[in-house]
């Protein structure tokens, strides 16, 4: 009954040659970037395989612009001049599709957590900020490939494929769906389990979209909603998408004085390009409190 | 810039290490080393502080108290030099299920540094060497347990580590698989320079190190070889069937001096070494023998002898331990 087995039983065969060893470099940022691109890459991967989310993400938009859009026209025709409710709606559905999807790739590192695959990458001799840029950037291509999805519907919205504004427009929703990724970032780094990541971002994602101004101009709000809008940083994503949009259809001064007013702050007009700062500075001051969370837990 | 440590210094240097959760003292102050190239085990329940000392090892948590060094780093200090030399590879998997083998091997070699002409003459090494290779394009959600752990041991050797954890290496696989990740441990060791640490509560599997630490309730109970283990336990016991037992049993007593009894119907002796003393026995005995067993100390009789508890009641109670500490109940969840 003599069965136990000797440590390297095995070591009458000739031993094989052994294997040369590898020396890691040290911390560089060389490897931090290797280690962005990697992260970013499986990213790609896994939205590539799930073909099924990439078409059930289509949904939400086109219900927004061709159900919602072309049952509220009959009441808003009126107010919206020679200018289809449809095609004003169409920046908004840009920046809601970018919305929701970036922030649903900032929930797989709470599926990560949940599968285990997230100790694999803390584990890993790199910054954990890399990490977590490389999330971001992956969550704002992400989202940019499903924005662009519906952008491709513009000719059916009124609106052309003009070069320029096409190039604007995922410039654009890049930007958006880095900082929404972030915003994504920090509370994935709280929320441990994946059922209240879920409830949270319901809580969060409908009135971050109501309160942006995607589906109504900022034109005469009453004061309260007034300020949530100015306060939103949502805002300043989806006024420049519009902006971008109005330059390139037909309508008249009315109409784009009723549905593009300027964006204001105590009666000075916010340049585009400011406003695309803020969601940037946004965008980084997320992912820098979503590092330091990060960091701080084991 | 941190100097590489001589290559003759011990693997893992661990002294007075404590960790505390609340009231509740999980590694109780513990102190060995672990030389280069052995085998270590911890063997002892869940709940008796070996994930929390190998979590610590592999800089997941820190100590509340005391040291240890990991291939000649300091786990505290120095964090990232330490997770460049080891390889890990924990109870629950942490593979991206829908890569495929060589995707997930790929994404930790960029983590990780590997220089990049490098990477694929590694990976193929390291999944010829878990008998994967033929399967590295596959997405791992195909794959079995056993197939899963043995990539995860490739893809810990993959940056080609000092030191390898392995945490609970075979919990939750049947029987075979587990004799057959043994085996490529074995061949590992043979293949490559490098220590191996490892977690079990199986005792038949803490007979594949060079060394165990039996842990119990925090503490070191007790730390050398299984076999000076087994022997400090007590003999080992030797039955024989003869055509005349009352025969055999004087012969016994009269050329060989030790005392006899019949247990099982078979004649039964106790002697230090048995595996020696039965050639002698078919030699001298003068009483034809029909059948021999010999039966060692096992290591659950060494872990009765020093904790005065079996395994099985010690796991049972450990698991209480960890219901009536919610903070401990949730990481072992994780």
């Amino acid at each position: 009954m003599t069965t136990v087995s000797e440590p390297g039983a095995a070591a009458g065969a000739p031993a094989p040659a052994r294997a040369t060893p590898i020396h890691l470099p040290e911390q560089s940022l060389r490897h931090d970037v290797r280690a962005v691109k990697v992260v970013w890459q499986r990213e790609m991967i896994r939205f590539s395989q799930d073909k099924v989310r990439i078409l059930t993400s289509l949904l939400q938009p086109l219900l927004y612009m061709f159900v919602l859009g072309t049952g509220l026209s009959s009441l808003t025709r009126g107010a919206t001049g020679d200018v289809n409710l449809r095609t004003f709606m169409f920046p908004g559905v840009l920046a809601v599709s970018v919305l929701f999807t970036a922030m649903f790739s900032a929930v797989s590192i709470v599926w990560d957590r949940e599968f285990g695959f997230l100790r694999e990458m803390l584990v890993a001799p790199v910054r954990r900020g890399s990490i977590l840029v490389g999330k971001a950037i992956g969550g704002a291509t992400v989202a940019t490939i499903q924005g662009a999805f519906v952008l491709a519907l513009a000719p059916l919205v009124g609106v052309p494929y003009a070069p320029v504004m096409v190039l604007v427009l995922l410039v654009e929703m890049l930007v958006l769906g880095f900082s929404v990724t972030a915003f994504g970032l920090v509370l994935a780094a709280r929320v441990k389990q994946i059922q209240s990541m879920m409830g949270l971002m319901q809580m969060v994602l409908l009135p971050l979209m109501f309160l942006s101004g995607a589906l109504y101009p900022l034109a005469n709000l009453p004061a309260w909603l007034n300020v949530a809008v100015h306060v939103n940083p949502i805002t300043y994503a989806v006024h420049p998408l519009r902006d971008a949009v109005f330059v390139h259809i037909d309508a008249s001064s009315q109409a784009v004085a009723a549905l593009n007013p300027p964006l204001t702050w105590w009666g000075w007009v916010v340049p585009a390009v400011v406003q695309v700062g803020v969601v940037v500075a946004a965008g980084l001051a997320f992912l820098a409190i979503a590092i330091w969370e990060f960091n701080r837990a084991d | 810039m941190a100097l590489a440590p001589e290559t003759t210094a011990p693997a893992v240097e661990v002294r007075d290490l404590h960790k505390r959760y609340g009231s509740l003292e999980a590694v109780a102050g513990i102190d060995f080393e672990v030389g280069a190239g052995e085998t270590f085990g911890f063997l002892g329940p869940n709940g008796a502080g070996k994930s929390t000392t190998i979590s610590i090892l592999c800089t997941l948590v820190d100590p509340t108290g005391g040291a240890a060094r990991v291939a000649g780093y300091d786990v505290v200090r120095q964090r990232s030099d330490v997770r460049r030399n080891i390889g890990l590879v924990f109870q629950d998997t942490t593979l991206d299920l829908y890569l495929t083998a060589a995707q997930n091997l790929r994404f930790h070699a960029e983590l990780y540094g590997v220089p990049r002409g490098l990477v694929d003459e590694r990976l193929h090494k390291v999944l010829e060497m878990v008998g994967l290779w033929d399967r590295r394009d596959s997405r791992v959600n195909t794959f079995s347990g056993g197939m899963k752990r043995r990539l995860e041991i490739a893809r810990g050797l993959l940056h080609s580590p000092r030191v390898l954890f392995l945490d609970e290496p075979t919990v939750g696989l049947d029987p075979q698989t587990r004799s057959s990740i043994w085996s490529y441990i074995h061949e590992l060791r043979q293949q490559e320079d490098i220590t191996i640490f490892l977690t079990t509560h199986y005792m038949d599997e803490a007979e594949n190190c060079d060394r165990i630490a039996i842990m119990s309730q925090g503490r070191i109970v007790v730390l050398d070889t299984p076999e000076a283990l087994k022997a400090s336990v007590g003999k080992d016991r030797v039955q024989i069937t003869t055509d005349d037992d009352p025969a055999a049993m004087r012969a016994l007593d009269e050329r060989f001096g030790v005392e006899a009894a019949v247990h099982d119907g078979a004649v039964t002796i106790s002697v230090a070494d048995g595996e020696q003393f039965v050639p002698r026995l078919f030699a001298e005995l003068g009483v034809p023998i029909r059948s021999v067993s010999v039966a060692r100390p096992t290591l659950d009789d060494v872990f009765l002898t020093y904790t005065g508890r079996t395994i099985a009641d010690a796991e049972a109670s450990g698991m209480d331990r960890l219901r009536s500490n919610p903070m401990l109940a949730a990481r072992a969840r994780r």
